[in-house]
């Protein structure tokens, strides 16, 4: 394990330079979908975040337990089940966002962010490292349905997390909030960080170079 | 990864046995502590739900069908009940009706307000449904179907019609895009007038004798 970068690197590579939405291209659907508001999103990235911690604790602590063959197979349950737990708990606790966000917390299941990073990740590396990789895939997750979100509502509703910004004057752009408003809206994030990343990549190359 | 190449058949199956029990465990005990919160949540949006489809009542009391006729109930726990809301004056503005039926993928539940002078609905609210995100559960939120529930005839039977031709006094607008939603609450109402309405306009009418 000497070439493996350290825990932090582990940690932080989520954030940024592999962000599973604007880099991996994971988790597309829910960041679509019920990023409408600031508020939605960040309750869908922390219903996630419990799942994808969770699992890649459970699937790290078992990994040299778990036959091969089945390996999927538990994951799913393993993630299934913690899926039903933070729908109950919405449920129980914040009722009005749990309608809000209605069937897409029981489809955080199938979100393939979280089955890829127990196959990738999780099941090849010790607890510490498991765990640091989900906590910072699952905030670059947030970060960007947040992004989304927060831009969709300011222009759709003209508020950011339910706080009004604009005067009465203000007339929204209520496509944003409809469905193209995502693809709109991730289709712009998705420009500005590809250039973004060729520009410093070029940036580390010419360092290099001279 | 594990260093054997191949886990013999039991160990599969004990492996995923396992799993499937502690998955198990963990979710009935979630299930046990988080459901009377649930329950609860629940019997507070129902609450809320009576007097926002029953505009200016301010007080309710539960009725349940016996022998064919409405008797007043102590709570509606467990059994299906209407309920009677009453403006600050004591007057009676409706009755709130609690209907469910299939949707477009599963169960929708919902309340609508029923005002029996005037033999029209007064007000409708989704209480739980399963539709269609971004199509379906416009049932929910979309204001130009939830107006039309707001002064609604329902003699003759309520129809529902295409987008924006709806003109009479009994006709609901479906919403463009959720056409099957908009049609299943329809049939929800009619179904609990089915039920209720005999009971509640008969009880109405005795009443008003009674003065």
């Amino acid at each position: 394990m000497s070439n493996q970068p350290g825990l932090y690197e582990e940690t932080i590579k989520g954030i940024w330079r592999e962000n599973p939405v604007f880099v991996q291209m994971l988790g597309l659907c829910p960041a679509l979908a019920v990023t409408n508001s600031a508020i939605n999103g960040f309750a869908m990235g922390a219903a996630s975040t419990f799942v994808l911690v969770g699992s890649s604790l459970l699937v790290s602590m078992f990994r040299n337990l778990i036959p091969k063959q089945v390996r999927i197979t538990t994951f799913i349950i393993i993630i299934a089940t913690f899926v039903t737990v933070a729908d109950l708990s919405l449920q129980a606790f914040t009722p009005l966002l749990h309608k809000e966000l209605g069937a897409f917390i029981a489809l955080i299941v199938v979100n393939c962010l979280i089955l890829g990073r127990q196959e990738a990740f999780a099941s090849r590396n010790r607890l510490p490292y498991a765990v640091g990789d989900a906590a910072g895939m699952a905030g670059g997750f947030t970060i960007a349905l947040i992004m989304v979100g927060g831009i969709r509502e300011i222009l759709g509703s003209g508020s950011f997390f339910g706080v009004p910004l604009f005067g009465d004057n203000f007339e929204p752009w209520v496509i944003m909030i409809l469905p193209p408003g995502g693809f709109l809206t991730l289709g712009v994030l998705l420009i500005v960080f590809a250039s973004v990343k060729k520009r410093s990549d070029k940036r580390k190359q010419v360092r290099l170079e001279s | 990864m594990p260093t054997e190449n191949r886990a013999g058949p039991i160990r599969l199956v004990v492996t995923l046995g396992l799993a499937g029990l502690f998955s198990g465990l963990v979710l009935v005990s979630v299930f046990l502590a988080t459901q009377p919160l649930i329950k609860r949540n629940q019997v507070e949006a129902l609450e809320a739900a009576i007097y926002r489809v029953l505009p200016g009542a301010e007080t309710r009391k539960v009725f349940v069908e016996q022998d064919g006729k409405l008797v007043e109930a102590q709570s509606a726990d467990g059994v299906e009940a209407v309920f009677a809301g009453y403006d600050p004056g004591g007057k009676l503005v409706g009755y709130g009706i609690p209907a469910a039926g299939g949707g477009f993928q599963d169960i929708i539940s919902l309340i609508y307000g029923y005002d029996p002078y005037e033999k029209q609905i007064i007000g409708m609210q989704v209480l739980e449904s399963k539709e269609t995100p971004g199509l379906g559960d416009k049932i929910i939120k979309d204001q130009n179907f939830l107006d039309d529930f707001k002064a609604l005839k329902v003699e003759p039977e309520i129809l529902v019609v295409a987008p924006g031709t709806g003109a009479d006094a009994n006709e609901v607008d479906s919403i463009s895009g959720a056409t099957i939603s908009s049609k299943a609450v329809v049939k929800i109402i009619n179904q609990g007038n089915e039920k209720w309405r005999k009971l509640i306009d008969e009880k109405t009418e005795s009443e008003g004798q009674a003065e």
